[in-house]
């Protein structure tokens, strides 16, 4: 396959997870979606890895999937938090800080 | 073979995602982010990065969501509160809006590796040793800050999802500690940065006394922070 098709499922599935984002206000489904983003971004390094015959794309995946899991911990945590407090698990009536 | 193989998984990989966007009980938004997970890793070995597409396996698609799938359960997930908000007609807007940009960019680049397969294959390209000596050489500082990375988000976790809830009944030796007398600000972050001294001197000149917190309470000590 040419590498452009890898490309253009990497941009519809970053799209979709941008459109997830903005629409859904369960946090927990906010998350899911950034990490399609996340994801999104994964398939375009490695298939420029694969365009350029260098590793270094498959290395930043890697560095990126760390920066995924670290970004799933505390935002679970902070989900958790939220909810031993008894307050809803929606992102707009959480606007405490809203300015 | 490599073309079916491709459409089978992209397809899988976008369903998926259009699962997690439009699944409302978050339980198989969490399901369907497993499928979409794997059908990216199939994606991974046809791009021959055999060691991510493992990573992603063994590390997303089994370890992080089992943490999703803990706190999906622990959370109740929650009911979907129903529209009404702008964001409704216009996050999808943008959402089409940024896949048209980003086709334009695409078909438009000077880059001509996007119609070819790639470069030439080497062997041994993207396996455990290669990836390995990538990281302890040339990326090393990455892999260090990766992971102190993992350690603060993992002590950043702790931190934010522990229990509060104030001393325990049966602790009263720490409660017998907490509840002496001592001078203000001795103990806390504000003697550490010198507010107490400038206190002092301020008491000084005043004359004032210098006054006493943490002694016996009449009311309940408060039980929540």
């Amino acid at each position: 396959m040419a590498l452009g098709w890898y490309l253009a499922v990497s941009v519809l599935i970053f799209c979709i997870g941008a459109g997830g984002v903005l629409v859904r206000r369960n946090p927990l489904v906010i998350l899911l979606c950034l990490e399609l983003m996340l994801n999104a971004g994964n398939l375009a390094l490695v298939t420029f890895a694969r365009m350029h015959g260098s590793e270094a794309g498959q290395i930043f995946a890697l560095i990126v999937m760390v920066v995924a899991a670290c970004e799933v911990t505390v935002g679970l945590g902070l989900i958790v938090a939220i909810s031993r407090r008894n307050l809803p698990i929606d992102v707009d009536e959480l606007h405490e800080l809203n300015g | 073979m490599s073309a079916v193989l491709f459409f089978i998984a992209a397809i899988a990989a976008i369903i998926g995602a259009i699962g997690v966007v439009t699944l409302r009980n978050p339980l198989y938004a969490v399901l369907a982010l497993v499928c979409h997970l794997i059908s990216l890793a199939a994606l991974f070995l046809l791009l021959r990065a055999e060691f991510v597409a493992a990573a992603q396996v063994v590390v997303y698609a089994g370890a992080v969501m089992v943490l999703y799938v803990f706190v999906v359960a622990y959370v109740g997930g929650g009911d979907e509160v129903k529209a009404g908000n702008s964001l409704r007609i216009l996050g999808p807007m943008f959402a089409v809006a940024l896949a048209i940009e980003l086709f334009i960019a695409m078909l438009g680049t000077g880059l001509s590796g996007i119609k070819g397969h790639g470069a030439p294959y080497k062997l041994g390209f993207g396996d455990p040793e290669h990836i390995g000596k990538l990281f302890l050489t040339d990326y090393l500082f990455a892999f260090e800050v990766a992971s102190l990375l993992l350690l603060v988000a993992a002590i950043g976790a702790i931190v934010l999802a522990r229990r509060r809830r104030g001393l325990d009944a049966d602790d009263v030796e720490l409660a017998r500690v907490l509840s002496t007398p001592r001078p203000a600000y001795t103990g806390t972050i504000a003697e550490g940065v010198g507010v107490r001294r400038v206190r002092e001197q301020l008491e000084q000149v005043h004359g004032g006394v210098t006054e006493l917190i943490g002694g016996p309470r009449e009311d309940e000590p408060e039980e929540k922070s």
